[in-house]
């Protein structure tokens, strides 16, 4: 079923959380993962599985390097579950 | 399709070996010259630090450069003959792992078995990258039973610096060099569990020489050195969520429970990938875990052999323990299976 944009930032954020520490609040839409949230590319990988399962969406290896931003991430997973 | 014997022609002999093999004893050889990772950003926009925090590794080993697969591959195999107690003249086939021998024909393992006194035996090399090893090991194990060969001797080896790129910020401080070689033999009781494996030719771009040799040869375009290049985060994804179910297999399929275990010894491409499979696997803070990677690099085929020579000399994990070990690598391929340590 289609989540609302805020409940995907919301479940992405408990993900974000998880994986790295970083609280919640900090993961805003407009933040980058590497230059803001200071998110490595094998951390973003486990990221992006943990929100596969989380939203029922699939991300390809091919579309993780275009996730830029919190925004990007959720428009996806709001797009792939629409 | 036949499925009666002929008429009127003689029935084959065939042959059947022991009910059961065993890893006899594993030895390896570590190159003298250890490379910091300082000296590895030398060529590359990185630190020391974050090498560690990416990947786990302190320090590496580089062969001379004189130093062939072949030299390094006879020193291991000389350690696991004295660990397993057993005479060159008796292995009865040589299979050796490993992708960074720089000759298209012949084998590594002819050399090699005539180099540790092993001639005749049939002698081969096998490419499955970082999981050349534990197909090694599946293939000896199959052989010993079925009566090919009453001792196997599988070697892992890479001269790995040969084929890294050194100016590539993806993979130049990744990889070392080394050898690990096991002997198998026969058995009385079950020494090695059934293998799990597979391949996924669909993602063979994500681990891959940069060229062919035909391209190197014709030299058109953007064409270097076919050194080894790799997609880090594609490879990391499927080495991690693809690799845990494949290694619980492994388990499942020995009948033995993860609880059971006395070492896990993953192919040790990545300390990220080792802490995530170990969290995937659920397996108890008890077990050992290798780690040879600190000091080691990522050393293809000879990782496994390597980490459980390291973990056996140190006391971590037990002569007559339990291992899950798991190779994966370029392909993409993978093997897993159980073994009984010797």
């Amino acid at each position: 079923m289609a989540q609302s944009e805020k409940e995907i930032l919301d479940g992405l954020a408990e993900i974000v959380n998880e994986e790295t520490g970083l609280e919640t609040a900090s993961v805003e839409l407009d933040k980058s993962f590497t230059d803001d949230l200071d998110i490595d590319s094998l951390s973003m990988m486990t990221i992006v599985v943990n929100a596969e399962e989380k939203f029922g969406v699939r991300i390809p290896d091919d579309e993780v390097k275009n996730l830029k931003t919190v925004r990007d991430a959720v428009s996806f997973i709001a797009s792939a579950q629409a | 399709m036949t499925t009666t014997a002929p008429q009127h022609r003689p029935t084959l002999n065939d042959r059947t070996g022991p009910a059961h093999a065993r890893v006899w004893g594993i030895g390896g050889y570590r190159p003298e010259r250890v490379v910091t990772n300082d000296e590895i950003c030398e060529h590359i926009d990185s630190t020391d630090q974050w090498i560690r925090d990416r990947t786990g590794i302190v320090t590496r080993r580089f062969a001379a450069p004189d130093e062939t697969v072949v030299d390094m591959a006879a020193a291991a195999s000389g350690d696991a003959l004295k660990a397993a107690g057993i005479a060159g003249s008796q292995i009865g086939a040589v299979i050796v792992a490993t992708v960074t021998h720089p000759y298209q024909t012949p084998s590594a393992a002819a050399s090699l078995a005539e180099r540790i006194g092993a001639t005749p035996a049939a002698a081969f090399d096998i490419s499955a990258a970082c999981a050349g090893y534990c197909h090694g090991i599946a293939l000896a194990n199959d052989m010993v039973r079925g009566g090919t060969a009453e001792f196997v001797l599988v070697v892992g080896v890479e001269k790995l610096s040969d084929f890294t790129d050194k100016n590539d910020r993806g993979s130049a401080f990744i990889f070392g060099d080394g050898a690990g070689a096991a002997i198998v033999g026969p058995s009385d009781f079950p020494g090695i569990g059934p293998t799990v494996w597979g391949s996924d030719g669909s993602k063979w771009k994500t681990i891959s020489s940069r060229n062919s040799w035909i391209e190197v040869r014709n030299g058109e375009g953007d064409v270097d050195w076919p050194a080894i290049t790799m997609e880090g985060p594609a490879v990391f994804r499927w080495a991690v969520y693809d690799m845990a179910p494949v290694a619980q297999a492994a388990l499942d399929q020995a009948g033995i429970k993860v609880d059971d275990l006395d070492a896990f010894i993953p192919h040790q491409a990545n300390n990220r990938i080792t802490d995530a499979l170990i969290k995937q696997l659920k397996l108890p803070d008890h077990i050992p875990v290798a780690r040879d990677i600190q000091e080691t690099g990522n050393t293809s085929a000879a990782s496994i052999p390597l980490a459980t020579q390291r973990m056996l000399d140190s006391g971590q994990a037990p002569h007559g323990g339990l291992a899950l070990q798991i190779g994966f690598g370029a392909g993409l391929v993978y093997a897993a299976q159980v073994i009984v340590l010797p």
